[in-house]
């Protein structure tokens, strides 16, 4: 296994890293599976993502007049008013660790939570199906109309934010767990069944180290939808410590363009960081052994 | 090596298998085993041939346990029963060294103990040096034999085989068929052997059993007279080939 440290270091060297980062290790490791190059990785989504600035600044000259140029404002207005100007860029960033901390206790409980049931599910038969048509209509509760009822319940605090947080991304922790647990195969079963293995060493050393990689994946669409769901409280509330759902709200109101911009940005930005790091945790985790992560030999 | 299972497995009483008048009707209705009574004694290599679906997997299900016979007893030590499984069926996130120990580790054996058991399991099937490698680098071959140490780990005095080296080609095939024979000739385990390999059959063999189609029954028996450890060529022995023959004949009586 020494080979392994080594070809780390010499492939995060490659990239141009300092040291061992671990996300150098997992990006390279991506790259050295489809054997290709960091620059084949790297310059399409670059040359797409300059081709869509260049279709923003298109729209945006040519296509509005200069009346209506304010619907959309040209990119370097929104990075200029939106994150050089220092009162903006720091009431959004205050708005936007407000909404972090939202997310990431929503998405906390969503995970223990989630799992708790979905062990629980695992284990009983009667239990699965008991449970499983109310975890269906959990997921499918129209978020916007009963946000103003949680509002009222609870305030409009952190509380009802993070309530309105775990609605939203509870669900695909339950049913990944879930289908994880039950994806070990029957041989796999009789396997501890011959040893009489008792319920609780066959969920940790079978049921649980199977269904990680599906507890990953559901992890990395929890953490997107639990960054909505934070926002979608705080902008249905209007109200309370105001988080990047009430700048949104405002500056939509105010036309404020380049700052409404800067916003989503942001907003995106943060689900692409919870994402990543979801999907770093579960290469740590999985990649020796998961087909669909790390190397081949 | 008997030592070790001795303390290892302190009750081992009855080394074989006994079945009397074992029937198999699953509850879709389906006749799988219509009456089956053998039994592999200590010391013994009794493998079962067949057509496909004839219940043979069925019968060591039975013995081991994991499914109730329709009607009919199974003589059998179920606490000191090494089960090898048509699959590998390696956990993908442990490694061999771990899988291998896993058996042991069920048994809360000592880590110490465990890992002296698991070194000599992986030594007897030759995968020295592959310990620290995970499942998904190891070829199917390599797979089998360590499915088949972590059997061993725990000095089985019975063996169930369900179809073990079915998947791998013919090459590796007769190359895990050496290894069992010798190891059974040098560890006198009883083991009852599922294949529909004939040349698997009577190579390993004391005793080859064939059985006919769904409902299954045992419809003949032939003894194979050949010393352990036996040598790779025995497979072009005239005599070798007369009693596959002879296997073969009656296995396509038991077709129809």
């Amino acid at each position: 296994m020494t080979g392994v440290g080594q070809d780390e270091r010499t492939a995060a060297a490659d990239t141009g890293a300092t040291d061992d980062a671990p996300i150098t290790v997992v990006t390279t490791r991506a790259v050295r599976r489809r054997g290709e190059s960091w620059t084949s990785r790297v310059v399409p989504p670059a040359v797409l993502g300059a081709a869509l600035i260049g279709l923003w600044y298109f729209i945006t000259y040519l296509v509005l007049d200069e009346g209506r140029r304010f619907l959309m404002r040209p990119p370097h207005d929104v990075l200029q008013v939106g994150f050089f100007e220092w009162d903006n860029l720091k009431e959004m960033l205050d708005a936007l660790l407000v909404t972090s901390r939202v997310a990431l206790i929503g998405l906390a409980i969503s995970i223990v939570l989630g799992m708790l049931v979905a062990v629980a599910m695992s284990q009983t038969r009667t239990v699965e199906r008991a449970v499983f048509p109310f975890m269906v209509m959990l997921q499918a509760i129209p978020i916007l109309a009963i946000t103003p009822l949680i509002g009222f319940w609870f305030k409009y605090g952190t509380n009802s934010r993070v309530i309105v947080c775990v609605i939203i991304s509870l669900f695909p922790i339950i049913v990944n767990t879930l289908f994880g647990l039950q994806s070990a195969e029957r041989d796999m079963h009789d396997l501890f069944t011959l040893q009489h293995a008792g319920r609780l060493t066959r969920l940790r050393k079978l049921m649980f180290p199977a269904a990680l990689p599906a507890i990953f994946a559901g992890m990395r669409i929890s953490a997107g939808l639990s960054v909505i769901g934070a926002i979608v409280g705080d902008f249905f509330f209007g109200q309370g410590t105001p988080g990047i759902g009430q700048q949104l709200r405002k500056h939509a109101s105010q036309l404020n363009g380049e700052q409404l911009f800067a916003t989503v940005i942001v907003s995106c930005l943060l689900g692409v960081a919870v994402f990543l790091v979801f999907g770093w945790l579960q290469t740590l985790f999985t990649s020796k052994w998961h087909e669909s992560t790390g190397r081949t030999r | 090596m008997r030592e070790t299972a001795t303390t290892l497995l302190p009750t081992a009483k009855n080394e074989g298998i006994t079945f009397d008048a074992i029937g198999m009707t699953y509850p879709d209705g389906t006749n799988a085993i219509d009456e089956a009574s053998f039994s592999v004694g200590a010391g013994e290599f009794v493998t079962v041939v067949g057509p496909s679906g004839c219940g043979k997997s069925t019968l060591l299900r039975i013995a081991s346990g994991l499914l109730e016979p329709s009607s009919g007893t199974v003589d059998i030590d179920r606490n000191h029963l090494g089960y090898v499984f048509q699959d590998p069926t390696l956990l993908p996130w442990r490694t061999v060294r771990q899988n291998v120990e896993l058996l042991a580790e069920l048994r809360h054996v000592p880590s110490a103990e465990r890992s002296t058991l698991a070194n000599d399991a992986i030594e007897m099937v030759g995968l020295s040096g592959f310990e620290e490698h995970y499942p998904r680098s190891l070829s199917g071959g390599m797979k089998m034999r360590a499915s088949l140490a972590r059997t061993l780990t725990l000095r089985p005095p019975v063996l169930l085989f369900d179809e073990p080296f079915g998947a791998v080609d013919e090459i590796t095939r007769e190359h895990l068929n050496d290894q069992t024979q010798a190891l059974f000739g040098a560890e006198g385990f009883a083991a009852l052997f599922i294949t529909h390999s004939i040349s698997e059959a009577v190579f390993m063999s004391t005793r080859v059993l064939v059985m006919s189609a769904r409902p299954g029954r045992i419809v003949s028996e032939f003894e194979v007279p050949f010393a352990y450890p036996r040598p790779p060529e025995l497979r072009f022995d005239p005599e070798f080939a007369a009693l596959s023959g002879l296997i073969s004949k009656d296995l396509r009586g038991a077709h129809e």
